[in-house]
């Protein structure tokens, strides 16, 4: 679903983020990716956004070749891609429910579908009582939940979330990390960064180490 | 139902399973949204929006304002016989018969429609009442003014009416040969002198317009910047970031047509009464003429036209450069 071809990154100021990675994530894997911070997990994760393009290297995403998709194509590419953000990064001038019907409204989705979907979504979370509060009312747990629900809701194949336990507790990073291992059920490919060594290991997943741009285990399963 | 074809897709590929007849109509639906959105922004903040109205409005309205108090002096110009005449102010002694025969010989060119001749008699009858110095006419022994001939050419072109002024004045009974039109020359080219100015004023002012929303939109878009991110992140296109801001320009640049058009039906208003009474005075009926339903719908489209212009300005120029970092 996810293949990196010998993949290196250097930014502009001569940093070299990744160096010569070279992974491949089938479809229902559930992988996580791990290292210092300024390791090339965010780097990594932002090559498969678009929101950066390798110096060398292919970058395959079901199996389309990133290099072949241009400017005006990365909407569409990211709407095929679910993200989670540390920062959950929603809207917070806006109840819950028109965060997660984000996605459904860019894609262009008929109302009565998206009240549907939403409902679905935020049900999965476990939030469905809390479509119409504003996010700023919410927990920290609850916000990322929310995050979780916009960024499944377009029934997407990749869900990629950067640490998204980064601010929480570890009751509520095992209830997160649960949500996730319940989307890869159900065939969802799942690819997350976190330094959260002591939460991940416990999960049995495979696990990609990255140290200073190049990775250093778990490149076969 | 028109499915693209994906095969060997399992279901949670779903989402791109969309109609073109569908797109269509939440193509629609997003512009209804994003309309009815920005429009209950430009509301929520009622004085900010009022003022930028305002700006709007006046800068459009001095333009269209003087363009109407142009248009109601050409109107008055128009009113005015513009056909050129020249008069013939003859030598004194000259006997009103022998004016008369000279009248009647003159008609008989073949570039004068007409002649009509104006005894000094008769002159001074029309003098004392148009002046009001009928007392001081009556004391005068002998009668001042010299016999008149109008003399109206049939023909047009300025060197024409020239050289039968000439041919005029070369007559040995003609002592003054004088062309009325120089006066309404100067003052159509005043009016066209005017109406430049005008035009080049209008020009500086919609281009200020437009530059004034398309800092307002880039405020707007500064605001926003956190949901344009997000909206990029999740796969929004350039297009679908940029509609809201379109409409928020074309708001902004509606409301400063109705402001314009008020204001320039409220300035006609007001200088309608002082115009009726002074045209009284010299006795025209005339009348005050506006911007009427059709041209006041004209100035809030135009204003529309402007916002759009001024929202894409600063579209184009402010939100490519927002990307997801």
């Amino acid at each position: 679903m996810i293949v990196f071809e010998r993949v290196s990154k250097r930014y502009e100021e001569g940093h070299d983020a990744l160096r010569e990675v070279s992974v491949s994530i089938d479809q229902d894997d559930m992988v996580f990716l791990t290292g210092h911070s300024g390791a090339g997990k965010s780097t990594l994760m932002r090559l498969i956004m678009l929101m950066e393009r390798p110096t060398r290297g292919q970058v395959i995403v079901d199996g389309q070749n990133l290099a072949k998709v241009r400017r005006r194509g990365i909407p569409g590419h990211r709407r095929n891609i679910g993200v989670v953000f540390q920062n959950h990064q929603l809207l917070f001038d806006r109840p819950v429910f028109d965060n997660v019907a984000l996605p459904l409204l860019i894609a262009g989705q008929d109302h009565r579908e998206v009240g549907r979907r939403v409902r679905a979504a935020l049900d999965k979370v476990g939030l469905l009582d809390k479509e119409r509060a504003m996010p700023i009312t919410l927990s920290g747990g609850e916000q990322q939940r929310v995050g979780i629900a916009r960024a499944v809701v377009g029934r997407p194949k990749i869900l990629l979330a950067d640490e998204p336990t980064g601010n929480l507790d570890p009751a509520l990073s095992a209830e997160i990390m649960e949500l996730f291992q319940a989307f890869n059920q159900v065939g969802v490919t799942v690819l997350i960064a976190s330094h959260d060594l002591a939460l991940i290991s416990r999960l049995h997943h495979r696990i990609l180490t990255l140290r200073e741009g190049r990775l250093v285990s778990g490149t076969s399963d | 139902m028109s499915l693209r074809p994906q095969p060997g897709r399992r279901d949670g590929a779903s989402q791109s399973r969309t109609s073109v007849s569908d797109r269509y109509r939440s193509w629609l639906q997003h512009h209804r949204l994003s309309a009815a959105d920005s429009l209950f922004r430009v509301l929520d903040k009622p004085l900010a929006s009022l003022m930028t109205w305002l700006v709007i409005g006046i800068a459009l309205a001095l333009p269209v304002g003087l363009s109407v108090a142009l248009d109601n002096a050409r109107a008055i110009s128009d009113g005015i016989d513009s056909t050129a005449r020249v008069s013939l102010f003859l030598v004194d002694g000259t006997s009103a018969s022998r004016a008369g025969t000279l009248a009647e010989d003159i008609e008989q060119r073949d570039d004068v429609t007409e002649v009509a001749f104006l005894s000094s008699e008769e002159a001074l009858v029309e003098f004392s009442q148009l002046s009001g110095f009928a007392d001081v006419l009556d004391s005068l022994d002998d009668n001042p003014l010299p016999h008149v001939i109008l003399v109206e050419p049939g023909v047009t072109d300025e060197a024409s009416v020239e050289a039968l002024r000439a041919d005029m004045l070369a007559l040995p009974e003609v002592a003054q040969a004088v062309l009325d039109m120089a006066w309404l020359q100067r003052l159509n080219r005043l009016m066209e002198l005017s109406r430049r100015l005008v035009q080049a004023l209008g020009v500086l002012l919609l281009a200020g317009v437009v530059l004034i929303l398309g800092n307002t939109i880039r405020l707007a878009i500064e605001n926003r910047r956190d949901e344009i991110v997000i909206t990029k992140l999740v796969g929004g296109s350039n297009a679908f970031v940029r509609r809201p801001f379109l409409y928020t320009g074309l708001w902004f640049g509606v409301g400063g047509g109705v402001v314009a058009a008020i204001l320039v039906a409220v300035a006609l208003w007001a200088i309608d009464g002082p115009v009726a009474a002074l045209a009284a005075s010299y006795g025209s009926d005339f009348e005050l003429g506006g911007l009427g339903i059709m041209n006041s719908l004209n100035l809030v489209l135009f204003g529309g036209i402007l916002g759009l212009a001024g929202a894409w300005l600063a579209v184009s120029r402010h939100l490519g450069g927002i990307e997801p970092r």
